[in-house]
C-alpha cells in the first residue's frame, strides 16, 4: 500500500464521492458558527427554504461582537452589534443547536472552546465560517476555515465540495529557550517564508520541539497557518492530546473512548510518506518575535533594526514602503524601545490558561507603565475561571490591566471599542492589518510574555531584558 | 447567482501584495446581518479621505475617473488573506467587481469568490505586471475574459490561459447553486453515514 500522510489520512476518511480532478464531496462531522459570520448564514438558509441537517453535529458561540466589558448585554458598544446577537440566538433556536450563548458558563472564543468542550477530536472533520478555525488542527483533525455560503453548504447537506490541496511538511527542531513560546516560532515562521508561503497547502507541523509542546502551544501554532495563506495545519494525535480531551463533555466515554483512542493512534504519517514541501526549523538561535508591519510576515527578532524597503525584491517594495508609511516607524531603527500606548492579552491565538500563566509570571510584582493601557481578555470563561482560581486576574489587576470577560474583544476593530486613533499597540493576536485594530491603529504582534513586558516598560520590549530596562 | 461566461470590461490595478479581506471590507464596515448594502463600505481604508468621512480619497485608483466602470481588478500576491469574511466578495460583487487576476489568492477568498459568481484568475507573476501596465482605462484599457476558453486578453491582444477546478468552472459557468446540486446526492450522503457510522460511531452526536 502506498504510504499516506496523516492529512492524506484524514482526507480519504471523509470523502463522500468524487467530483472529478482533485476535488471531493467531503463529509463534515462538526459544524460550529458564531455571530458574526454564522448569523448570516442561517437567516439565508432559513430564508432559503432550507434546514440543518444534523443540529446535533453543529454548535454556535457569541464571541465577535459580544462585549467584554463587566455588565454586558445584547446592546454593544459595536453600533447595531445588537442584530448580530438576536439573529444568531434566534437562528440556532430555529435550527436546533447548542449556542453557548454569552452567559453561558461555557461561553468563548470558537477555537478555545471547541477544544474545552471535546467538540473537534482526532480524526474529525470541523469547519467554521472563521479563518482560525485550523487552530483545532492542532488535535489531528481535518479542520479548516470557510465563508458564510460554505458554511450554509455545510448546514444544509453536511458535506462540502473541497479541492484537495497540496502538502508541506514543517519540521521543528532545536531547543527553544525557555523565556520563548509557540508564537515566538509561528511569527518567525511566516517572516521567513512568507504570507503567501504556505498557499495551496496543508502544513503538518512535527518535529522534537512540536512533540514537546501542549495542546495549547500546539494551537497557537497552528493557529496562525492562515496567516502562511494555508489551507489548514494538522499535528499527529499522541498522548498529549488524548491527556487533554478525556473526559471533555462532548467526548465519547467508557467504551467508545477506547474504541476511538485505537483508531486515533492511525492518525499519522506513514514514515515514508511523501509530501509536495519541506520546511525544516531549527528554533535553538530565536529571540522573541514581533511585527514591525502591517503584515504578519513583517516580522522579525526583538533585537533587530527595522528593515528598509530597498532590502525587498521589486514585487515587494512598494508595499513594504507603504506599511513602514502605515507604521509611522523609520526604517533603520531598533524595534526594541518604540513606545506603545497599548497592550492586549486574549484572542484565539493566545488567550488560553498557558499564555495567561507566562504574561502574568512576567507581570507579578510590577505595574504597567503610565501611558499605556492594558487589557486582558481570557479566551474563554472556563480559562477565566481557571486563571482566577490560581490567583491570575489579581496579578494582571494590581499591575494596572483591565480583566475582561471572555471573547475576541480588540482583536479587531468592528466599529465599537478600539485603543484610539492611531494609537501604537503591542498584541498577542494573530493580524496587524491596516485599521484591524481601529481607525489607523499601529499594531505590532508578539507572544504573551514580550506583551506583558511591553506594557511594563511602556516600550516594545523582551521578557529577558525587562529587569535591566526598568 | 449570475453566471460568468465572458466579460469585456475595464480593469484597475492594485500592485500591493497582502491584499487583506480588512484592507477590502474593514469590520466596522459590516454594520448588519445580510450580504447586501456592503459596496459603500468597499476599501474603506483606503477610498475615503479618513475613517468618519466619504470624501473620496483622489489617490485611490478606484476614484480615478478613468477607472469609472471597473468590473475587473489586477492584485500583488496572496490577494483576500486574512479574515474569511465573505463580505469582501459581497462588498466586490456590489460594487460591480466580476473577475480579479493575481498571481495567488488565499484559499477562502478563492472560494467565496466562487460561490459568488466572481471569477478569481491565477497568473505568473511577471504576466501579471504585464496586464497591471496595461490596465490604463478607458477603451485603450479594455481587456476580455473568457472563462468557456479559459483565457485573459490584454489590450494588447496577448492571451493567457488560466486554470480552475472541473467544479469551479461548472458553478461559474451555470450560475448553479452548490447546495441545490449536493442535495441531489442526498443517497449518497446516507450511503457514507450508514458505513462510516460502523467504523466512527463517535462522531455521531
Amino acid at each position: 500500500m502506498a504510504p499516506k500522510t496523516l492529512f492524506d489520512k484524514l482526507w480519504e476518511t471523509h470523502v463522500v464521492a468524487d467530483l472529478g480532478g482533485n476535488t471531493s464531496l467531503l463529509y463534515i462531522d462538526r459544524i460550529f458558527i458564531h455571530e458574526r459570520t454564522g448569523s448570516v448564514a442561517l437567516k439565508s438558509l432559513q430564508e432559503s427554504g432550507r434546514s440543518v441537517r444534523a443540529p446535533s453535529q453543529a454548535f454556535g458561540t457569541m464571541d465577535h461582537i459580544v462585549d467584554t466589558l463587566p455588565g454586558r448585554n445584547d446592546q454593544t458598544t459595536m453600533p447595531s452589534g445588537e442584530q448580530f446577537i438576536t439573529v444568531m440566538r434566534e437562528g440556532c433556536t430555529w435550527a436546533g443547536i447548542k449556542l453557548f450563548d454569552m452567559h453561558d458558563p461555557d461561553q468563548g472564543i470558537v477555537h478555545v472552546i471547541s477544544p474545552e468542550q471535546g467538540i473537534v477530536l482526532p480524526g474529525l472533520s470541523l469547519v467554521c465560517p472563521d479563518s482560525h478555525t485550523c487552530s483545532q488542527g492542532a488535535f489531528g483533525a481535518l479542520a479548516w476555515g470557510i465563508g458564510s455560503t460554505e458554511a450554509e453548504h455545510a448546514l444544509a447537506t453536511t458535506t462540502l465540495p473541497v479541492a484537495k490541496p497540496m502538502l508541506m511538511r514543517v519540521t521543528i527542531s532545536g531547543t527553544l529557550a525557555d523565556h520563548l513560546s509557540a508564537k515566538d516560532i509561528i511569527l518567525h515562521l511566516i517572516g521567513e517564508i512568507g504570507a503567501a508561503g504556505a498557499t495551496g497547502h496543508a502544513i503538518e507541523f512535527c518535529g522534537p520541539v512540536v512533540d514537546a509542546m501542549d495542546m495549547e502551544a500546539r494551537m497557537t501554532l497552528c493557529n496562525m497557518a492562515v496567516e502562511l495563506s494555508a489551507f489548514t495545519a494538522v499535528i499527529a494525535p499522541d498522548e498529549i492530546a488524548l491527556r487533554y480531551l478525556e473526559g471533555r463533555p462532548y467526548a465519547p466515554s467508557g467504551d467508545a473512548w477506547t474504541a476511538a483512542a485505537q483508531y486515533w493512534q492511525t492518525l499519522a504519517s506513514d514514515s515514508d510518506a511523501m509530501f509536495d514541501s519541506e520546511i525544516e526549523l531549527d528554533v535553538s538561535t530565536l529571540a522573541e518575535t514581533v511585527t514591525w508591519g502591517t503584515s504578519p510576515e513583517h516580522a522579525l527578532s526583538i533585537h533587530e533594526n527595522i528593515p528598509s524597503p530597498s532590502d525587498f525584491d521589486d514585487s515587494k517594495r512598494s508595499s513594504v514602503e507603504k506599511a513602514l508609511s502605515y507604521i509611522g516607524l523609520e526604517a533603520g531603527s531598533a524595534i526594541a524601545g518604540t513606545p506603545i500606548g497599548g497592550a492586549f492579552i486574549g484572542s484565539c491565538t493566545n488567550g488560553r490558561l498557558s499564555d495567561l500563566r507566562r504574561a502574568a509570571a512576567v507581570l507579578k510584582g510590577k505595574k504597567v507603565a503610565a501611558d499605556v493601557r492594558a487589557i486582558c481578555v481570557p479566551g474563554s470563561a472556563a480559562v477565566k475561571r481557571a486563571a482566577e482560581a490560581e490567583g491570575l486576574d489579581q496579578v494582571f489587576l494590581e499591575a494596572g490591566f483591565e480583566w475582561r470577560l471572555p471573547g475576541c474583544s480588540m482583536c479587531f476593530f468592528a466599529g465599537g471599542e478600539s485603543f484610539g486613533n492611531a494609537e501604537r499597540v503591542i498584541s498577542t493576536t494573530n493580524r496587524n492589518f491596516e485599521n484591524r485594530q481601529g481607525p489607523k491603529t499601529r499594531t505590532h504582534l508578539a507572544s504573551p510574555a514580550t506583551v506583558a513586558a511591553s506594557a511594563v516598560a511602556g516600550v516594545i520590549c523582551s521578557p529577558s531584558t525587562l529587569d535591566s530596562a526598568a | 447567482m449570475e453566471k460568468f461566461l465572458t466579460l469585456s470590461a475595464i480593469a484597475a490595478p492594485i500592485m500591493r501584495v497582502n491584499i487583506d479581506t480588512d484592507i477590502i471590507i474593514p469590520s466596522r464596515e459590516m454594520k448588519r446581518v445580510s450580504k447586501k448594502g456592503l459596496s459603500d463600505g468597499l476599501f474603506a481604508g483606503w477610498r475615503y479621505r479618513g475613517p468618519d468621512t466619504r470624501d473620496l480619497n483622489p489617490d485611490f485608483v478606484l476614484n480615478e475617473p478613468r477607472y469609472l466602470g471597473t468590473q475587473i481588478l489586477i492584485a500583488g500576491d496572496n490577494f483576500g488573506c486574512g479574515s474569511s469574511r465573505e463580505h469582501a466578495v459581497w462588498a466586490l460583487s456590489e460594487y460591480g467587481i466580476r473577475c480579479v487576476i493575481a498571481p495567488s489568492f488565499s484559499a477562502i477568498f478563492f472560494n467565496n469568490s466562487i460561490q459568488n459568481g466572481i471569477l478569481p484568475v491565477v497568473l505568473e507573476s511577471s504576466v501579471v505586471d504585464r496586464l497591471a501596465e496595461q490596465a490604463i482605462g478607458g477603451l485603450e484599457g479594455t481587456f476580455f475574459v473568457d472563462l468557456p476558453n479559459n483565457f485573459v486578453r490584454a489590450p494588447s491582444g496577448d492571451e493567457f490561459t488560466f486554470d480552475l477546478t472541473a467544479s469551479q468552472r461548472t458553478t461559474l459557468l451555470e450560475g448553479l447553486d452548490p447546495i441545490d446540486r449536493t442535495l441531489k446526492q442526498a443517497a449518497e450522503i446516507e450511503a457514507f453515514e450508514a458505513s462510516d457510522r460502523q467504523a466512527r460511531p463517535w462522531v455521531y452526536i
